[in-house]
């Protein structure tokens, strides 16, 4: 597929009402979307404070200009194994839309990979899945060039009730 | 256009809300015999600009409410009616009745006004029983009095509009920027009769003229017709909005008769003083749909832009303070220029004055924090201010005698501790009222004066303030006290308690020593939550008594609850941050002075008490330096749960922290009450120590491995 088709792809999509604008990132090479506008910003992993008594997938909490903005490591959210931190590493803080209020929140992934322009009828929905990424999580499925890439709901995965504002973890 | 009134509606319902306020202390000040002329007319003038803005704003039950109140006090004004206990109170309650209307109005919803019905009938009824001539008693009457006397009753003041005389003198260039006269007329005839006519004067030669340039002007006149009775201002500015930078415009009310004064721009809708102003708008209303042109002409040129109305509320802050800030900001440019002119051209030699320069500019950034901080900060009157009205109603309910006394009342404190302290306020002073001062004849029979006493005082101690609350009643009963508690198993019969011990059973849940349960206090609740509300500020409370004497309360409060005084530990790699008010003491561990309950409960002994310890990396599951007891240090706290020493890796600095809330874009965790960010940029968290002590109490104590 030459390049050329692709911008020009790129282009219609841009035009396109029907059509949104992704980020995708890498997890142990499977590859995840996100929706752009969400994003926040992109920076490289530093070190966090730990929070006592919260899920290990929260790693914990950074200094984000004076907010403090907590940090959800994706591996280790789906139960996949962990890594050292490479510099690679990328943490992407994201704009979470909840019931109550947006919070901002962080998530820790392998690398971020591209931007794409993705039609909504091109998201095909996920089959119901077994395991550890549970299908709340999935808005979707889509092929960018003949890979699979799956498109997260962001929002349900980050306002899962371990997150959640309501203090009912047991 | 009918201007948008809504956004005024805030400002009037907070202006009222001191309306009220001046009422109500006025008013307690007629009760107490106090008053001066200067006093009542203050009130007067305040129920006077109450009913004024609520015509204005179409609140009329609030509008009719108090103008049923005003002629009351007009009455007592002007000395035909003797200020009587029964008037004072029957206007007390009126207060009230306005606050709740008021605040339906300021949520919107139809008031409640089975209430206001009883107490306006009181009121009726109270000026009907007047032994004046029944004239002076219709309020219709008297109302028109006014309005007449000022000229500016309906009728006089209501002039018919019939349109608009709009002068339009286009600026040379205006026809460039491609607007075209002609559409604009066009669409200024849609809207009514238009009689248009032209001033030819500066139209040169035509060998001169420049045909892209304009040189007419026009005098129009915009009659209401059939069709359109009545034409907004708005409408005619919209279709002029293009060209008003290019061009003089000036839009007049237009009257058949040759009514052309000009209305007084004095009258002003926002000034509620002036109250024939509201009086007659609010009779227009009916005439016409549309804002009258006073209004028209006086509120567009006033009134600032139409912004959304914002969530939160405001807090006034005094022009000193800002001039403050904008001096430090000043000195602060200042500061800052001169050290980036040194950065322009260093040499070493300038070493010193570097240094200098950093010094104040640390010392301009520290007073400019704290004159920022003083934004927040609001007198504590604000609080106190509801004290007056609460001693008189209840006193009179109790049948008791007492005077409230306050000093400090400008003692500032943060906007948020205020507004979280007002509760427990109340409830202290009712408790004095009710348990503390005795009925006249037991004072009498004691000994003192008939009428009790209560101050309020309020000052600042170090960074906090204290509040005290005392009064000159019986004093706690001790062995009621005593035997309550033992009753109640909290202590038993053979301990020997300290004094204080006894006196701070009170704040146990679940307390109450009033023989009898009143409406006022006794019941119980209250006390346990007095102390768990001002412990969540920081801060505590104290009491102190003197049998037959009186008793103290003292509360004690941090200035702010942004920033706070802690100490930062480490354990492990964690650093967190322990607010100073919590720690007691910091200790070596004596390893003889540890010794266990069944294996696993550890205590340390200290002088004469056993305190539970808290391996902090147990209950926080990181990973200590050591777990060998003696290489620790222990700090000793004090949470809501009593003392307990806290295993610690090492004490690092004592420093101030700015409060960050974890809230914000997670959820609140136990044991700690935020995060702040330390000097390298690393977030540490802040622990809640009554919240820890609970905590700890949770956790499995895991195997003691480490003793000795």
């Amino acid at each position: 597929m030459s390049n050329i088709q692709d911008i020009v792809g790129d282009l219609d999509a841009l035009t396109d009402e029907n059509a949104d604008q992704y980020l995708t990132f890498i997890i142990a090479d499977e590859e995840y979307a996100i929706d752009i506008l969400r994003v926040q910003e992109i920076k490289g992993w530093d070190k966090v404070t730990t929070l006592p008594r919260t899920p290990d997938y929260l790693q914990g909490v950074i200094n984000l200009r004076g907010t403090i903005v907590p940090i959800v490591d994706l591996r280790k959210r789906f139960n996949m194994p962990t890594i050292i931190y490479g510099p690679t590493t990328v943490v992407i803080v994201l704009r979470v839309l909840g019931e109550e209020r947006d919070r901002i929140m962080g998530i820790i992934v392998d690398g971020v990979s591209d931007v794409h322009n993705l039609k909504h009828d091109s998201i095909k929905p996920a089959p119901e899945m077994k395991g550890s990424i549970d299908s709340r999580f999935v808005s979707g499925l889509t092929t960018i060039n003949n890979k699979m890439v799956v498109v997260m709901d962001i929002d349900a995965l980050l306002n899962s009730e371990e997150l959640a504002l309501e203090d009912n973890v047991a | 256009m009918s201007i948008d009134l809504s956004q005024f509606k805030q400002t009037f319902i907070e202006e009222s809300d001191e309306g009220l306020d001046v009422l109500e202390s006025g008013l307690l000040a007629l009760d107490s015999g106090t008053a001066d002329d200067e006093v009542i007319h203050a009130v007067f003038r305040a129920a006077h600009s109450i009913k004024g803005g609520a015509g204005t704003f179409g609140l009329n039950e609030i509008a009719s409410f108090t103008h049923v109140m005003e002629t009351l006090l007009d009455e007592m004004r002007d000395g035909r009616r003797a200020i009587s206990k029964e008037g004072v109170n029957l206007l007390l309650n009126s207060v009230d009745v306005l606050r709740e209307l008021m605040d339906a109005a300021r949520d919107d919803v139809p008031p409640e006004m089975s209430r206001a019905n009883d107490v306006k009938t009181q009121l009726d009824s109270l000026l009907a029983n007047s032994d004046e001539t029944p004239q002076d008693n219709d309020p219709g009457h008297e109302s028109n009095n006014r309005l007449e006397q000022t000229g500016l009753g309906p009728e006089s003041s209501q002039p018919k509009q019939s349109g608009w005389l709009i002068k339009f003198n286009p600026h040379e260039h205006m026809l460039r920027t491609g607007n075209d006269t002609v559409r604009m007329f066009k669409e200024l005839a849609l809207l009514g009769d238009l009689e248009n006519t032209a001033d030819f004067s500066q139209l040169p030669d035509f060998s001169h003229m420049d045909p892209e340039l304009s040189y007419l002007s026009w005098v129009i006149t915009l009659k209401n017709n059939e069709a359109q009775s009545d034409i907004e201002k708005s409408l005619i500015e919209e279709i002029f909005e293009w060209v008003e930078d290019d061009c003089d415009l000036s839009i007049e009310p237009f009257v058949e008769e040759g009514f052309v004064e000009e209305y007084s721009a004095e009258v002003s809708i926002t000034d509620v003083e002036v109250a024939p102003a509201s009086t007659a708008a609010e009779t227009a209303s009916p005439v016409s749909e549309n804002v009258t042109p006073i209004e028209n002409t006086t509120a567009t040129k006033t009134a600032p832009k139409k912004k959304k109305s914002s969530e939160g509320g405001s807090i006034r802050v005094g022009t000193d303070k800002v001039d403050t800030l904008i001096n430090m900001v000043g000195e602060l440019v200042i500061t800052q220029s001169m050290l980036s002119q040194m950065g322009d051209e260093f040499s070493m030699d300038k070493l010193e004055d570097l240094r200098e320069g950093l010094a104040q500019l640390e010392r301009n950034t520290r007073e400019l924090q704290e004159s920022v901080m003083r934004i927040r900060m609001l007198p504590i009157s604000f609080s106190f201010q509801r004290f007056p009205r609460l001693v008189h109603d209840l006193s009179q309910k109790m049948d008791k005698k007492i005077e409230l006394k306050m000093t400090g009342e400008q003692t500032e404190l943060d906007k948020t501790v205020m507004e979280k302290i007002g509760d427990p306020l109340v409830h202290l002073v009712r408790n004095s009222l009710d348990h503390g001062i005795e009925s006249p004849q037991v004072r009498l029979a004691a000994g003192k004066s008939e009428v009790g006493t209560i101050n309020l005082n309020a000052y600042h101690q170090g960074g906090f303030i204290i509040i005290e609350i005392i009064d000159d009643g019986a004093g706690l009963p001790k062995d009621k006290l005593l035997t309550k508690a033992i009753e109640k198993g909290l202590v038993s019969p053979n301990d020997n308690l300290a004094d204080e011990k006894i006196y701070d059973l009170i704040f146990h849940p679940g307390f109450s020593t009033a023989d009898q349960v009143s409406d006022i206090s006794g019941r119980g609740v209250g006390m346990d939550v007095v102390r768990k509300n001002i412990k969540e500020l920081g801060g505590n409370v104290d009491v102190s008594t003197k049998p037959g004497k009186g008793t103290t309360f003292t509360i004690r409060l941090p200035l702010t609850l942004a920033i706070l005084d802690g100490q930062l530990i480490r354990v492990g790699t964690e650093t967190y941050i322990i607010p100073l008010v919590s720690i007691i003491e910091s200790l070596e561990i004596k390893t003889e002075n540890i010794n266990s309950i069944a294996g696993t409960n550890e205590v340390y002994k200290m002088r004469d008490e056993y305190i539970p310890l808290v391996r902090l990396y147990e209950v926080f599951d990181v990973q200590p330096e050591t777990t060998r007891l003696q290489d620790c240090l222990l700090v000793v706290v004090e949470g809501d749960g009593g003392k307990a020493g806290i295993l610690v890796d090492d004490l690092l600095s004592q420093q101030q922290v700015v409060i960050k809330s974890l809230e914000t874009n997670y959820r609140r965790l136990q044991g700690i009450s935020g995060a702040t960010i330390l000097g390298d940029g690393t977030v540490a968290l802040i622990l809640d120590m009554s919240g820890l002590l609970a905590l700890a109490k949770e956790v499995e104590p895991a195997q003691n491995y480490a003793n000795g």
